[in-house]
């Protein structure tokens, strides 16, 4: 089983959608890696455009957000564009249906944790490293403010999820079992 | 204990059920257009898996920016054409034939009660007007369907939305679904299959139930139903006419796919609609909703009248009422796309597609277009729209640009006035 985690960017809006994540107008893209430049290019927080060229964005490895991540299109494009920016675990209080069932299905990983939990992480202060044991199912989140405690929470995955990521996505699970 | 009709529909095409909550469907459609489906065909092509389940169950269009604005999207195209004869593919619209997907599929008959139908495409919804249980997926579902004609989903949780009293003239099933979303909010239905219910929605056309079904994914629907009945089969009838002796046959097979009395609903939303009035969403989402009267002399640039929200006959005929002997504002740009080759074809006969010219509007071929910023008709920084689509996100029609979503009655209203207005201003001393 992979391991996940690295760097996190905190997004902190509820109802991000997918036209946010990667704008339609790169839907005519027929390669994942085109999709690199544009992540979240047409994303507001608190109604100012997101900077996506931030160190923070450059680093990223983990993204932590609030309710109904991923909501509207049903594009891939948008769990793509996080893919081939490195991006493989996206942790929430709540995901669109779509969105979270085509992160499974790519093998990478849409964790729902309890909002006390999605507090918790925004309100550490310093830059945040989070890991994550899918086999363990641990989340572990460490500031780069060490007057900071190390914040541990147990998760427990879907079993049929959990079979994704073993398998490396749906694509693989299916031909090998239907 | 009864069982909800989504339940009855997992039921029937249950493949396996690999961890427990969770179900592989046998899929008795799987639609594709060419956003999302050129990445799936590249990746089985690269992974030596080029092959579909059954192409006769596949169901593929060019709809989204056609005909091709550029070389990427003639790209998209040119991969879709070249499988669709590769796999021999007959349902495959291209250029001339084609039309938005959600509109197209429903008019060829390909979508019937019972049936589980996926799309790589968020409005899949849609065909649950049939008493379907269509469900939007992504590339990845998309690709496994073709290859294995399986899906998997969660166990259905459903929630009812029953719907009593009498529309107003000039409201319609566009702005019943605005204020549902209104009530639930964008996220008010994750992980829930809606049943639209009750006498209002028993008494509409399957353009307005489609209309209904469309947009409960706004409200973070699975899907979105209505009970197969009278309505469904009269529509379906020149499609299943040699499997049913009579119409009577056809409602009453068809009965079997209703809820049972006693299913279990998480939640039963009771809505009069009697009051209602015409709807328009503000802001970057579609939950944001108020009462036209609230947004009424709100300026607007352009008038975007179709898309699978709104872009059918009955939908052109609402337009065209309040249009008819009437021009675009000053300033004010009117587009209008029926969204299928038949729907502008029936405009024509109607005369209706002079209506729209007569008004000063641009008369498109059928496409979704700018309905999300890919073409014919994107907005610039800081323009607004009068749209029947069914997003108002952050850029969805062009960067820094605003869209109002509404029904077609509103946006002619819009198109003549230059700003929202309540369309019954038009329409109370008319026949509609």
């Amino acid at each position: 089983m992979k391991t996940f985690g690295g760097p996190a960017v905190l997004l902190d809006r509820n109802d991000i959608n997918t036209d946010e994540i990667i704008p339609a107008k790169y839907l005519t893209e027929i390669t994942k890696i085109a999709l690199k430049p544009h992540l979240l290019e047409d994303l507001l927080l608190h109604d100012k455009p997101f900077d996506i060229h931030s160190q923070a964005m450059k680093q990223a490895k983990v993204v932590v957000t609030r309710a109904n991540f991923g909501c509207g299109s049903s594009r891939e494009h948008a769990v793509w564009a996080f893919e081939v920016n490195d991006i493989n675990v996206v942790i929430a209080e709540s995901f669109a249906r779509i969105f979270r069932q085509n992160m499974f299905n790519c093998g990478i990983l849409a964790m729902e944790l309890p909002k006390s939990v999605i507090d918790a992480l925004f309100a550490l202060s310093g830059e945040l490293s989070i890991e994550v044991d899918v086999e363990r199912g641990v989340m572990t989140a460490k500031s780069s403010d060490v007057s900071q405690d190390t914040l541990e929470c147990s998760f427990i995955l879907n079993a049929y999820d959990k079979n994704l990521v073993s398998a490396g996505g749906w694509l693989a699970f299916a031909d090998a079992n239907y | 204990m009864g069982k909800t009709i989504t339940e009855k529909i997992f039921d029937a095409h249950l493949r396996d059920t690999p961890a427990p909550g969770n179900m592989v469907l046998d899929l008795d459609v799987v639609l594709c257009h060419e956003i999302t489906t050129p990445i799936a065909i590249m990746d089985l092509v690269e992974k030596g898996m080029d092959r579909v389940y059954d192409p006769a169950k596949i169901k593929a269009v060019i709809d989204h920016v056609t005909p091709a604005k550029d070389s990427k999207t003639a790209a998209q195209g040119k991969i879709m054409r070249d499988w669709a004869k590769r796999h021999n593919i007959k349902d495959f619209f291209d250029v001339g034939a084609n039309g938005v997907c959600h509109a197209l599929f429903p008019e060829k008959g390909f979508i019937r009660p019972g049936y589980t139908v996926i799309m790589g495409d968020s409005h899949t919804c849609t065909h649950g007007a049939f008493g379907a249980f269509a469900a939007g997926v992504g590339t990845t579902d998309l690709e496994v369907g073709i290859l294995k004609g399986v899906c998997t989903f969660r166990a259905p949780v459903s929630m009812k939305v029953e719907i009593d009293g009498h529309l107003q003239q000039g409201v319609t099933a566009k702005d019943v679904i605005l204020a549902i979303i209104k009530k639930l909010t964008v996220n008010g239905a994750t992980d829930r299959v809606i049943e639209f219910a009750g006498p209002v929605v028993d008494s509409m056309s399957m353009a307005a139930r489609m209309t209904l079904c469309n947009m409960a994914v706004e409200a973070g629907a699975t899907s979105g139903l209505c009970y197969p009945d009278r309505v469904t089969a009269e529509y379906l009838w020149p499609f299943i006419k040699d499997n049913f002796t009579t119409i009577d046959d056809a409602v009453k097979d068809f009965s079997k796919w209703h809820s049972d009395p006693d299913a279990e609903y998480i939640e039963t939303l009771q809505l009069d609609v009697s009051e209602l009035v015409p709807m328009v969403t503000y802001d970057y989402k579609p939950d944001h909703v108020k009462d036209i009267m609230d947004m009424e002399g709100t300026p607007v640039d352009q008038i975007y009248i179709g898309s699978c929200t709104n872009g059918r006959i009955e939908d052109l005929r609402d337009a065209a009422s309040i249009l008819k002997g009437r021009a675009l504002a000053p300033g004010v740009r009117g587009i209008v796309t029926p969204a299928t080759p038949a729907i502008y074809s029936q405009a024509l006969d109607e005369g209706i597609i002079k209506i729209f010219m007569d008004a000063g509007f641009c008369v498109l071929n059928p496409t979704c277009g700018a309905c999300l910023g890919m073409s014919s008709g994107v907005l610039a920084d800081g323009e607004v729209c009068a749209s029947t689509t069914n997003r108002n996100f952050n850029g969805r029609m062009g960067k820094g640009g605003m869209v109002h979503l509404m029904s077609p009655f509103s946006a002619a209203a819009a198109a003549v006035t230059g700003t929202i207005t309540d369309p019954r201003h038009f329409l109370a001393s008319e026949e509609v």
